[in-house]
């Protein structure tokens, strides 16, 4: 074997906090081998980033390294003087950031910012735009000239991505760091910028760190991956291996956190990890993940387990690595037949709803004549990429927007009034919401008791004794431990947070609960756990779902129908497992094969190319014939094609008859160019 | 062996809050700015001063009234430490005695401009629209005419009075807080919080109020401070314009005024000490603000 591109050896980090060192990485050693990918994998607050900032010598002022090596190429950057550690940023070690908009200086030109790299490196003006240019196509910018003189803001996101790559890739690095790269990127792009690092990998031979909290994405790009826990490597192998014969416990239950095709809300429970992260720099002196283990025994909680070695290149720090199969269940599996829901008419209606936004004199249609039903107690998936009209569409039910004249909306058979103000306060209390993220759907200043309890009051008219009774109700529905109801929001846990606002949410007993992306702030342990409850919930109480997600394997495993909305249409409306087979729409079909699995199957890869057209300027005929991997003909372009029904309760809308694409689909459409064109480069900016 | 029945965060397997964490994180703020060598010199000033605007006559050690014709423009002596001015009062008493107008005036215009200012702001930034703008657009209009002119302009058409002082001083200040609020309250509204109560059909009234309005404390109470120095700073200007309030009570602004042409006599005590006290005081009112704001930031 070559030597590793990358060495750290027993690396120990601090952070100082309030004059007390708190250790935030444990002793860590990796080593990545020169071209090899690495994927480091945690929950958040694990300490993913402190490792990539502390071989960027980038830590914040209270960090510090306080024993252990960091070899690149050869030279240890513990020890190295900062004039070294620069020449060393430039030369060998990159790092790409979470958030490309970020990274970039929002006033000067891509062009600029890209050449500048070349021009730390010594190379002349001239030539560095040269360069620059050069490096913007290897990034697979197909019109890089246009894009350099475009100022950050007007790009997208994916394309944004790609300049901060090619920046990270112009000084060609020995190890390259990414940051969570896709985080925050649809799905789509997120397959194409992994793609694209592939890509550049094998071109340029660089090593890659992968951090991610997405198993998936892990799966798919790194050869070895080691699982990190309080600053703790517990694991480490082959990504093959890890992920096929997990060894150490923790790497057991974030397997099982995930949502997997086959797994339902009425056939199964999420498992979940109980438990916290321990406390930054807490005194652990066993195992570190002894306290939240269920295979944990008295030695696990005094004495730190070695490395063991349990195959090729394998190793567990786990007393009992040999069991962790065995991993007892936090939840049950099994899961209680629902409650008949009560027949009937459906009790969501929307009929050719519409929305049309005037922006500068455009009128841009964000919602386009929707037809949705949704029947009690059943969930109904909303998917798309973003801008495709997901939240308006929710915010249109909320009486958040009001909707195009034409447009009808009911609840239970009665119209609702297009704004809130105007509706009666039964439908107010019977339509009500989870938020994205729950540190800006819950008033800092309030107790959480003051949180929940005005919703009962405002909406039960609750007050005194009852009110405090039906608070403690609602606080043990969403799991949610009453001793905490007096503390503010910033006390809390990211999933208790989101309890909080999910007994809100259930505070006056709603009828429908719109939840638009409600876990995707969250890790995935608290996700699994928050995917139980309101799955338990709407058991119990049979309230119906709205349920907004980009993540197709949670919208999978919550709903009993899909509808799959692109530029404000409908694509795509079934029953979940209808739309998640073949065939089907060959936008659902790209969405879908544009999520990386666990299972890190084969599948026929299909890539869309670019971002969503403008909604105030769709194309003609079949608004998705610019993107189509399966375009049929010149009809596309002419003629939208109806929503129609082909097969029972299951809508399409595209022209290629439904055994032509059960047919399709069985094979892989014919390889595409994948550079992206300019047009698209230009996405975000009118 | 354990078997983990149900055990979804919440249950008291681990301690699920970091209530230590929150409660130590704002004790420590305030401890941080009571420690501040900015904050401690900021009070002692504005201390000293408040004492002498409450025990003002009985510290002072003689009648800063009692004019002395044959003892004028006498130079700091044993017995008269900052020396006498024009007519033989003594300048010390009446610098101890003329905290008392200026520190009961100005925190009165400064809470009179935050409260209104406060609500103003929230008005607009919560409502946005037509509001808005027609708010801002008086907003800008106020504040092209500076604040002294417009005082003047107030003070001469209404004529001198307490009221009319702190009025003016108010509504001046309360717009140019409605601005700032207005900046931290579009921020605030945008948050998820105010949607849901918009869910609960609450009342505007209670959404601004109750739901906002804590959350943006921090500026205010730094726009406070920092205002209630540029009060200081007006009113003894429009005292040494001869704007003052009430004429018959010692005022540092207005004794700067009464004596500045003695300067090229040499008589400066007359001028300087006064001057002392307004700088003292606005600089000890600004050092807090600014640990204030500071201790904020972090």
């Amino acid at each position: 074997m070559s030597e590793p591109a990358i060495e750290l050896q027993d690396l120990e980090v601090v952070y100082r906090v309030r004059g007390v060192d708190r250790r935030v990485l444990r002793g860590v050693s990796l080593a990545i081998d020169e071209g090899g990918a690495y994927g480091l994998v945690g929950e958040s607050g694990c300490g993913k980033t402190t490792a990539a900032l502390a071989i960027m010598r980038y830590l914040p002022r209270n960090g510090r390294v306080v024993s252990g090596s960091i070899r690149v190429a050869g030279e240890d950057l513990v020890r190295m003087r900062s004039a070294d550690v620069r020449r060393l940023r430039a030369t060998k070690v990159s790092m790409v950031y979470q958030n490309p908009g970020a990274a970039l200086n929002p006033c000067i030109r891509v062009g600029a910012q890209v050449g500048e790299v070349f021009e730390l490196m010594g190379v002349e003006k001239g030539m560095a735009r040269q360069r620059a240019q050069e490096m913007l196509r290897r990034v697979q910018i197909s019109d890089p000239a246009r894009v350099m003189r475009r100022y950050p803001h007007q790009l997208s996101g994916g394309m944004q991505q790609r300049v901060v790559i090619a920046m990270a890739l112009a000084s060609d690095p020995t190890l390259l760091i990414l940051d969570e790269p896709t985080t925050g990127l649809d799905a789509t792009v997120e397959a194409e910028v992994l793609d694209l690092v592939d890509g550049l990998r094998q071109e340029f031979g660089t090593s890659v760190l992968f951090i991610s909290h997405n198993l998936g994405v892990i799966r798919k790009m790194c050869e070895r991956v080691g699982i990190l826990y309080a600053g703790r490597l517990v694991e480490e192998g082959a990504t093959d291996d890890v992920f096929a014969e997990p060894r150490h416990p923790y790497t057991v239950g974030l397997l099982r956190c995930i949502p997997r095709a086959g797994v339902r809300k009425d056939r199964q429970r999420l498992d979940t990890i109980p438990g916290y992260l321990p406390q930054l720099g807490a005194h652990l002196p066993g195992c570190v993940f002894a306290d939240r283990c269920g295979l944990a025994k008295e030695i696990c909680h005094t004495d730190e387990p070695p490395l063991h070695r349990v195959g090729d290149g394998h190793v567990s720090r786990c007393h009992f690595h040999d069991q962790a199969a065995d991993l007892p269940r936090t939840t049950p599996r099994r899961v209680e037949a629902a409650i008949a829901a009560a027949n009937g008419g459906p009790v969501v209606r929307l009929e050719s709803a519409s929305k049309t936004f005037r922006q500068e004199g455009h009128e841009v249609r964000a919602l386009s004549d929707v037809d949705i039903l949704i029947a009690p107690g059943q969930t109904l998936g909303l998917v798309g990429e973003s801008g495709s009209g997901k939240t308006t569409l929710a915010r249109v039910l909320l009486g958040l927007t009001s909707p195009d004249a034409d447009s009808t909306v009911e609840l239970a058979g009665e119209p609702l009034a297009p704004r809130i103000v105007k509706r009666d306060p039964e439908q107010v209390r019977a339509l009500q919401t989870v938020f994205q993220n729950p540190d800006s759907a819950l008033n800092r200043r309030f107790s959480v008791r003051r949180i929940i309890g005005r919703a009962l009051t405002k909406l039960l008219g609750l007050r005194g004794d009852k009110r405090e009774e039906r608070l403690r109700d609602i606080a043990e529905s969403v799991r949610f431990d009453e001793r905490l109801l007096s503390a503010r929001p910033v006390q809390l846990s990211g999933g208790l947070k989101q309890r909080v606002a999910i007994g809100r949410a259930f505070a006056g007993d709603p009828r429908v609960v719109v939840c638009d992306e409600p876990t995707s702030a969250l890790d995935v342990s608290v996700q699994a756990a928050i995917l139980n409850l309101l799955a338990d919930l709407q058991r119990d109480e049979g309230v119906t779902y709205l349920f907004i997600s980009h993540d197709l394997g949670v919208v999978r495993y919550l709903s009993d129908r899909i509808a799959v909305l692109y530029l404000g249409r409908l694509m795509e409306v079934g029953d979940a497992e209808a739309v998640f087979s073949p065939p089907h729409h060959p936008y659902t079909e790209a969405l879908l094969s544009a999520v990386p699995t666990l299972e890190g199957e084969e599948r026929p890869r299909i890539r869309l190319q670019g971002e969503i057209p403008s909604a105030a300027e769709p194309p003609s005929g079949c608004v998705f014939h610019t993107r189509c991997p399966r375009k049929w003909g010149e009809i596309c372009e002419r003629e939208e094609p109806p929503l129609a029904e082909v097969e029972k309760g299951h809508f399409m809308r595209c022209h290629i008859p439904l055994e032509e694409l059960r047919r399709l689909q069985q094979t892989a459409p014919e390889a595409q160019k994948a550079t992206v064109s300019t047009s698209e480069g230009a996405g975000g900016t009118n | 062996m354990t078997t983990f029945e149900d055990l979804d965060p919440g249950t008291p397997i681990a301690i699920p809050t970091r209530p230590d964490e929150a409660r130590i994180a704002r004790r420590e703020r305030i401890r941080l700015l009571i420690r501040s060598p900015t904050f401690i010199l900021g009070n002692l000033i504005v201390g000293f001063w408040v004492v002498c605007a409450v025990f003002g006559t009985l510290i002072a050690p003689h009648d800063p009234q009692a004019d002395d014709i044959l003892n004028k423009l006498v130079a700091p002596s044993g017995d008269h430490p900052f020396g006498t001015d024009r007519l033989g009062r003594d300048v010390l008493s009446r610098v101890i005695v003329g905290a008392r107008e200026i520190l009961i005036m100005a925190p009165l215009a400064t809470i009179l401009g935050t409260v209104v200012g406060t609500a103003i702001g929230l008005v607009a930034g919560y409502f946005r629209g037509l509001v808005d703008e027609v708010i801002m657009r008086i907003v800008d209009a106020v504040l092209v005419v500076p604040l002294i002119i417009t005082a003047l302009l107030a003070v001469v058409a209404l004529g001198p009075s307490r009221i009319t002082l702190i009025l003016v001083i108010g509504i001046v200040f309360s717009i140019i807080i409605a601005k700032t609020v207005r900046a931290a309250v579009l921020g605030e509204r945008e948050l998820d919080y105010v949607q849901a109560a918009r869910l609960r059909n609450e009342r505007a009234p209670y959404i601004m109020f109750a739901e906002i309005l804590p959350n943006i404390m921090p500026p205010i109470i730094v726009e406070f401070t920092a205002r209630l120095g540029f009060a200081i700073f007006a009113l003894a200007t429009l005292a040494f314009l001869g704007f003052g309030a009430d004429p018959s009570i010692p005022d540092w602004g207005k004794d700067i005024a009464e004596h500045y042409q003695f300067i090229s006599a040499d008589v400066w005590w007359a001028v300087l000490f006064p001057s002392l006290a307004i700088a003292s005081l606005v600089i000890g009112i600004n050092l807090i603000a600014d640990a204030v704001s500071q201790s904020f930031e972090r």
